[in-house]
Protein backbone atom coordinates (compact mmCIF):
# COMPACT_ATOMS: atom_id res chain seq x y z
CA UNK A 1 0.00 0.00 0.00
CA UNK A 2 1.29 3.44 -0.80
CA UNK A 3 1.72 6.00 1.91
CA UNK A 4 -1.64 7.58 1.64
CA UNK A 5 -2.51 11.11 2.44
CA UNK A 6 -4.35 11.02 5.73
CA UNK A 7 -4.60 14.77 6.24
CA UNK A 8 -8.29 14.71 5.44
CA UNK A 9 -8.92 11.75 7.68
CA UNK A 10 -7.10 13.10 10.73
CA UNK A 11 -7.92 16.71 9.93
CA UNK A 12 -10.24 16.94 12.92
CA UNK A 13 -7.21 16.76 15.22
CA UNK A 14 -6.00 20.35 15.45
CA UNK A 15 -2.40 20.68 14.26
CA UNK A 16 -1.73 23.41 16.76
CA UNK A 17 -3.97 24.29 19.66
CA UNK A 18 -2.42 27.50 20.99
CA UNK A 19 -4.57 27.68 24.08
CA UNK A 20 -3.86 24.10 25.12
CA UNK A 21 -0.16 24.51 24.41
CA UNK A 22 0.04 27.64 26.54
CA UNK A 23 -1.85 25.97 29.38
CA UNK A 24 0.37 22.89 29.22
CA UNK A 25 3.51 25.03 29.14
CA UNK A 26 2.46 26.81 32.34
CA UNK A 27 1.67 23.49 33.95
CA UNK A 28 5.10 22.15 32.97
CA UNK A 29 6.84 25.18 34.45
CA UNK A 30 4.96 24.76 37.75
CA UNK A 31 5.76 21.05 37.93
CA UNK A 32 9.40 21.62 37.02
CA UNK A 33 9.77 24.29 39.70
CA UNK A 34 8.09 22.06 42.25
CA UNK A 35 10.35 19.09 41.42
CA UNK A 36 13.53 21.17 41.34
CA UNK A 37 14.04 20.57 37.61
CA UNK A 38 13.96 24.17 36.44
CA UNK A 39 17.70 24.80 36.29
CA UNK A 40 17.42 27.98 34.22
CA UNK A 41 14.31 30.16 33.93
CA UNK A 42 14.21 32.98 31.40
CA UNK A 43 12.08 35.74 29.95
CA UNK A 44 12.62 38.74 27.77
CA UNK A 45 12.15 42.28 29.00
CA UNK A 46 11.38 45.22 26.73
CA UNK A 47 13.58 48.14 27.76
CA UNK A 48 14.47 51.52 26.28
CA UNK A 49 17.76 49.95 25.16
CA UNK A 50 16.03 47.08 23.39
CA UNK A 51 14.87 43.63 24.36
CA UNK A 52 16.84 42.18 27.27
CA UNK A 53 17.06 38.47 27.94
CA UNK A 54 16.91 37.73 31.68
CA UNK A 55 17.93 34.29 32.92
CA UNK A 56 18.03 32.99 36.49
CA UNK A 57 19.12 29.80 38.21
CA UNK A 58 17.80 28.79 41.62
CA UNK A 59 20.63 30.90 43.07
CA UNK A 60 19.82 34.11 41.32
CA UNK A 61 20.09 36.14 38.16
CA UNK A 62 22.77 34.52 36.03
CA UNK A 63 22.60 36.35 32.69
CA UNK A 64 21.32 39.57 31.18
CA UNK A 65 21.80 39.80 27.42
CA UNK A 66 21.22 42.49 24.84
CA UNK A 67 19.39 41.66 21.63
CA UNK A 68 22.56 42.26 19.61
CA UNK A 69 24.24 39.43 21.52
CA UNK A 70 21.63 37.08 20.00
CA UNK A 71 19.20 35.70 22.59
CA UNK A 72 18.97 32.27 20.97
CA UNK A 73 22.73 31.94 20.96
CA UNK A 74 22.95 33.07 24.58
CA UNK A 75 20.36 30.46 25.60
CA UNK A 76 22.24 27.79 23.65
CA UNK A 77 25.41 28.75 25.51
CA UNK A 78 23.58 28.58 28.85
CA UNK A 79 22.37 25.09 27.90
CA UNK A 80 26.01 24.04 27.61
CA UNK A 81 27.58 26.01 30.45
CA UNK A 82 24.82 25.78 33.09
CA UNK A 83 22.19 23.17 32.17
CA UNK A 84 19.94 22.28 29.22
CA UNK A 85 16.96 22.23 31.60
CA UNK A 86 15.90 25.67 30.45
CA UNK A 87 12.32 26.93 30.26
CA UNK A 88 10.67 30.23 29.53
CA UNK A 89 9.38 30.86 33.04
CA UNK A 90 8.79 34.56 33.74
CA UNK A 91 7.70 34.03 37.35
CA UNK A 92 11.22 33.54 38.66
CA UNK A 93 12.19 36.85 37.08
CA UNK A 94 9.39 38.96 38.53
CA UNK A 95 11.70 40.77 40.97
CA UNK A 96 14.37 41.41 38.36
CA UNK A 97 11.78 42.73 35.90
CA UNK A 98 10.20 45.01 38.47
CA UNK A 99 13.56 46.45 39.52
CA UNK A 100 14.60 46.99 35.90
CA UNK A 101 11.32 48.76 35.24
CA UNK A 102 12.00 51.05 38.18
CA UNK A 103 15.57 51.60 37.03
CA UNK A 104 14.56 52.58 33.51
CA UNK A 105 11.90 54.87 34.95
CA UNK A 106 14.62 56.64 36.94
CA UNK A 107 13.17 55.46 40.25
CA UNK A 108 15.85 52.97 41.24
CA UNK A 109 19.55 53.63 41.71
CA UNK A 110 20.73 50.21 42.87
CA UNK A 111 19.63 46.63 42.30
CA UNK A 112 18.83 44.34 45.18
CA UNK A 113 18.78 40.94 43.55
CA UNK A 114 20.44 37.63 44.32
CA UNK A 115 23.09 37.10 41.64
CA UNK A 116 24.56 33.86 40.38
CA UNK A 117 28.09 34.75 39.30
CA UNK A 118 29.09 31.34 38.02
CA UNK A 119 29.66 32.58 34.47
CA UNK A 120 32.71 34.60 35.47
CA UNK A 121 35.83 33.58 37.28
CA UNK A 122 39.21 34.85 38.35
CA UNK A 123 40.23 38.39 37.60
CA UNK A 124 37.11 39.15 35.55
CA UNK A 125 34.89 38.14 38.42
CA UNK A 126 36.91 40.25 40.81
CA UNK A 127 36.56 43.29 38.54
CA UNK A 128 32.84 42.72 38.01
CA UNK A 129 32.28 42.39 41.76
CA UNK A 130 33.90 45.80 42.15
CA UNK A 131 31.63 47.61 39.67
CA UNK A 132 28.58 48.21 41.92
CA UNK A 133 30.83 50.41 44.08
CA UNK A 134 30.73 53.00 41.29
CA UNK A 135 27.70 54.97 42.37
CA UNK A 136 24.64 55.62 40.27
CA UNK A 137 25.17 58.60 37.99
CA UNK A 138 28.97 58.41 38.35
CA UNK A 139 31.66 56.94 36.16
CA UNK A 140 35.13 55.52 36.72
CA UNK A 141 37.92 54.91 34.24
CA UNK A 142 39.32 51.51 33.33
CA UNK A 143 42.60 52.65 34.91
CA UNK A 144 40.89 53.60 38.17
CA UNK A 145 39.23 50.20 38.40
CA UNK A 146 42.53 48.50 37.65
CA UNK A 147 44.13 50.45 40.49
CA UNK A 148 41.19 49.69 42.78
CA UNK A 149 41.59 45.94 42.35
CA UNK A 150 45.32 46.33 43.09
CA UNK A 151 46.58 45.73 39.56
CA UNK A 152 47.11 49.19 38.00
CA UNK A 153 48.76 47.78 34.87
CA UNK A 154 45.81 45.55 34.02
CA UNK A 155 43.83 48.28 32.25
CA UNK A 156 43.17 46.14 29.15
CA UNK A 157 42.16 43.16 31.29
CA UNK A 158 39.70 45.43 33.11
CA UNK A 159 38.29 46.40 29.72
CA UNK A 160 37.84 42.74 28.85
CA UNK A 161 36.23 42.05 32.23
CA UNK A 162 33.72 44.82 31.58
CA UNK A 163 33.06 43.72 28.01
CA UNK A 164 32.38 40.14 29.14
CA UNK A 165 30.15 41.08 32.05
CA UNK A 166 27.36 38.45 31.99
CA UNK A 167 25.04 40.77 33.94
CA UNK A 168 25.07 44.13 32.14
CA UNK A 169 22.81 46.93 33.45
CA UNK A 170 22.45 45.15 36.80
CA UNK A 171 26.21 44.99 37.31
CA UNK A 172 27.05 48.49 36.04
CA UNK A 173 29.91 47.99 33.61
CA UNK A 174 28.39 50.87 31.64
CA UNK A 175 29.81 53.22 34.29
CA UNK A 176 33.38 52.40 33.29
CA UNK A 177 34.78 54.71 30.60
CA UNK A 178 38.12 55.53 29.00
CA UNK A 179 40.54 58.02 30.55
CA UNK A 180 40.11 60.30 27.52
CA UNK A 181 36.39 60.54 28.26
CA UNK A 182 35.25 58.32 25.39
CA UNK A 183 32.87 55.53 26.28
CA UNK A 184 34.79 52.38 25.43
CA UNK A 185 33.43 49.01 24.38
CA UNK A 186 30.05 47.80 25.56
CA UNK A 187 28.20 44.54 24.91
CA UNK A 188 25.01 46.48 24.31
CA UNK A 189 26.66 48.83 21.84
CA UNK A 190 27.71 52.49 22.14
CA UNK A 191 24.16 53.77 21.96
CA UNK A 192 22.99 51.64 24.86
CA UNK A 193 25.94 52.66 27.01
CA UNK A 194 25.29 56.30 26.21
CA UNK A 195 21.58 55.91 26.93
CA UNK A 196 22.19 54.36 30.37
CA UNK A 197 24.67 57.07 31.36
CA UNK A 198 22.28 59.76 30.15
CA UNK A 199 19.42 58.20 32.10
CA UNK A 200 21.50 58.12 35.28
CA UNK A 201 22.77 61.66 34.80
CA UNK A 202 19.23 62.97 34.37
CA UNK A 203 17.62 61.26 37.32
CA UNK B 1 25.65 20.29 22.09
CA UNK B 2 22.19 20.21 23.60
CA UNK B 3 19.36 22.61 22.80
CA UNK B 4 17.56 24.44 25.60
CA UNK B 5 14.59 22.28 26.67
CA UNK B 6 12.22 25.13 25.88
CA UNK B 7 12.97 24.53 22.20
CA UNK B 8 11.83 20.93 22.52
CA UNK B 9 8.56 22.05 24.08
CA UNK B 10 7.83 24.57 21.34
CA UNK B 11 9.02 22.34 18.49
CA UNK B 12 7.49 19.02 19.53
CA UNK B 13 4.85 19.97 22.12
CA UNK B 14 2.00 20.39 19.61
CA UNK B 15 2.80 17.07 17.90
CA UNK B 16 3.02 15.19 21.18
CA UNK B 17 -0.33 16.67 22.18
CA UNK B 18 -1.88 15.42 18.93
CA UNK B 19 -0.39 12.00 19.57
CA UNK B 20 -1.71 11.92 23.15
CA UNK B 21 -5.15 12.99 21.93
CA UNK B 22 -5.17 10.31 19.23
CA UNK B 23 -4.10 7.61 21.67
CA UNK B 24 -6.06 8.63 24.77
CA UNK B 25 -8.79 11.00 23.69
CA UNK B 26 -9.23 14.60 24.75
CA UNK B 27 -9.93 14.05 28.44
CA UNK B 28 -6.70 12.27 29.39
CA UNK B 29 -4.38 13.67 26.74
CA UNK B 30 -3.22 16.68 28.71
CA UNK B 31 -2.27 14.64 31.78
CA UNK B 32 -0.22 12.33 29.57
CA UNK B 33 1.42 15.32 27.84
CA UNK B 34 2.36 16.85 31.21
CA UNK B 35 3.76 13.57 32.53
CA UNK B 36 5.70 13.11 29.30
CA UNK B 37 7.42 16.48 29.27
CA UNK B 38 8.19 16.46 32.98
CA UNK B 39 9.81 13.02 32.64
CA UNK B 40 11.66 14.21 29.54
CA UNK B 41 12.92 17.32 31.37
CA UNK B 42 14.21 15.11 34.17
CA UNK B 43 16.05 12.76 31.81
CA UNK B 44 17.15 15.35 29.24
CA UNK B 45 20.71 16.00 30.49
CA UNK B 46 21.48 12.28 30.01
CA UNK B 47 20.03 12.01 26.51
CA UNK B 48 22.80 11.34 23.97
CA UNK B 49 23.47 14.38 21.81
CA UNK B 50 22.71 12.54 18.57
CA UNK B 51 19.41 10.99 19.73
CA UNK B 52 16.24 11.33 17.65
CA UNK B 53 14.46 13.70 20.00
CA UNK B 54 10.99 13.25 18.51
CA UNK B 55 11.13 9.46 18.69
CA UNK B 56 12.42 9.75 22.26
CA UNK B 57 9.49 11.98 23.24
CA UNK B 58 6.96 9.69 21.55
CA UNK B 59 8.48 6.71 23.39
CA UNK B 60 8.02 8.49 26.71
CA UNK B 61 4.49 9.56 25.72
CA UNK B 62 3.72 5.92 24.84
CA UNK B 63 4.74 4.78 28.33
CA UNK B 64 2.83 7.59 29.99
CA UNK B 65 -0.26 6.78 27.92
CA UNK B 66 -0.06 3.19 29.14
CA UNK B 67 0.16 4.49 32.72
CA UNK B 68 -2.85 6.71 32.19
CA UNK B 69 -4.83 3.88 30.59
CA UNK B 70 -4.04 1.60 33.53
CA UNK B 71 -4.96 4.24 36.06
CA UNK B 72 -8.18 4.86 34.19
CA UNK B 73 -9.07 1.17 34.17
CA UNK B 74 -8.74 1.11 37.96
CA UNK B 75 -11.08 4.03 38.38
CA UNK B 76 -14.79 3.48 38.74
CA UNK B 77 -16.29 4.20 35.36
CA UNK B 78 -20.04 4.26 35.76
CA UNK B 79 -21.43 7.44 37.22
CA UNK B 80 -24.98 8.69 37.29
CA UNK B 81 -24.02 12.28 36.86
CA UNK B 82 -20.93 13.65 35.19
CA UNK B 83 -18.91 15.77 37.60
CA UNK B 84 -18.57 19.42 36.76
CA UNK B 85 -15.29 19.75 34.98
CA UNK B 86 -13.31 22.97 35.08
CA UNK B 87 -11.34 23.81 31.97
CA UNK B 88 -7.76 22.73 32.12
CA UNK B 89 -8.42 19.03 31.90
CA UNK B 90 -8.87 18.98 28.18
CA UNK B 91 -11.61 20.55 26.19
CA UNK B 92 -13.47 17.98 24.13
CA UNK B 93 -14.86 20.73 21.94
CA UNK B 94 -11.33 21.42 20.70
CA UNK B 95 -11.60 18.67 18.18
CA UNK B 96 -14.06 16.40 16.58
CA UNK B 97 -15.33 13.85 19.07
CA UNK B 98 -16.42 11.58 16.21
CA UNK B 99 -12.81 11.09 15.17
CA UNK B 100 -11.87 10.21 18.73
CA UNK B 101 -14.72 7.71 18.96
CA UNK B 102 -13.55 6.14 15.73
CA UNK B 103 -9.95 6.01 16.96
CA UNK B 104 -11.04 4.58 20.29
CA UNK B 105 -12.94 1.84 18.48
CA UNK B 106 -9.75 0.63 16.76
CA UNK B 107 -7.76 -2.26 18.17
CA UNK B 108 -4.99 -0.72 20.29
CA UNK B 109 -2.17 -1.79 17.96
CA UNK B 110 -3.84 -0.06 15.03
CA UNK B 111 -4.59 3.08 17.00
CA UNK B 112 -0.99 3.33 18.23
CA UNK B 113 0.45 2.69 14.77
CA UNK B 114 -1.81 5.36 13.28
CA UNK B 115 -0.88 7.82 16.05
CA UNK B 116 2.86 7.26 15.86
CA UNK B 117 3.17 7.05 12.09
CA UNK B 118 0.44 9.30 10.71
CA UNK B 119 0.17 11.81 13.56
CA UNK B 120 3.73 11.90 14.93
CA UNK B 121 5.29 11.21 11.54
CA UNK B 122 7.67 8.54 12.78
CA UNK B 123 8.93 6.06 10.17
CA UNK B 124 7.64 2.48 10.64
CA UNK B 125 11.05 1.39 11.94
CA UNK B 126 10.69 3.88 14.81
CA UNK B 127 7.04 2.95 15.34
CA UNK B 128 8.10 -0.69 15.73
CA UNK B 129 10.80 0.32 18.20
CA UNK B 130 8.20 2.11 20.33
CA UNK B 131 5.37 -0.45 20.30
CA UNK B 132 7.40 -3.63 19.82
CA UNK B 133 7.11 -6.09 16.97
CA UNK B 134 8.46 -5.82 13.46
CA UNK B 135 8.54 -2.93 11.04
CA UNK B 136 6.21 -4.86 8.72
CA UNK B 137 3.74 -5.45 11.52
CA UNK B 138 3.74 -1.74 12.31
CA UNK B 139 3.15 -0.92 8.65
CA UNK B 140 0.26 -3.39 8.46
CA UNK B 141 -1.30 -2.15 11.70
CA UNK B 142 -1.18 1.46 10.48
CA UNK B 143 -2.67 0.49 7.09
CA UNK B 144 -5.44 -1.54 8.72
CA UNK B 145 -6.11 1.28 11.15
CA UNK B 146 -6.43 3.83 8.37
CA UNK B 147 -8.66 1.48 6.35
CA UNK B 148 -10.91 0.98 9.38
CA UNK B 149 -11.05 4.70 10.04
CA UNK B 150 -12.00 5.35 6.43
CA UNK B 151 -14.70 2.73 6.57
CA UNK B 152 -16.13 3.67 9.94
CA UNK B 153 -15.52 7.39 10.24
CA UNK B 154 -14.72 9.13 6.99
CA UNK B 155 -17.09 7.36 4.63
CA UNK B 156 -19.91 5.81 6.56
CA UNK B 157 -19.98 8.47 9.23
CA UNK B 158 -19.09 7.73 12.82
CA UNK B 159 -20.55 4.60 14.31
CA UNK B 160 -23.32 5.67 16.61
Amino acid sequence: MNTENTTDLLGALPLVDEEANARLHDRLVDAAERDGLLDVAYRTFDSPVGSLLLAATGEGLVRVAYAREGHDGVLATLATTVSPRILRAPGRLDDASRQLEEYFAGRRTAFELPLDRRLSSGFRREVQARLPSIGYGHTATYAEIAAAVGNPKAVRAVGTACATNPLPVVVPCHRVVRSDGSLGRYAGGDEAKHALLTLEAAA
Amino acid sequence: MKRPFEQLVTTYGPTVLRVCRAVLGPADAEDAWSDTFLAALRAYPDLPGDANVEAWLVTIAHRKAIDVTRARSRLPVAVDRLPERPTGEGRPEDWDGDLWRALAALPEKQRLAVAYHHVAGLPYREVAAVVGGSEDAARRAAADGIANLRAGYAKGGAPS
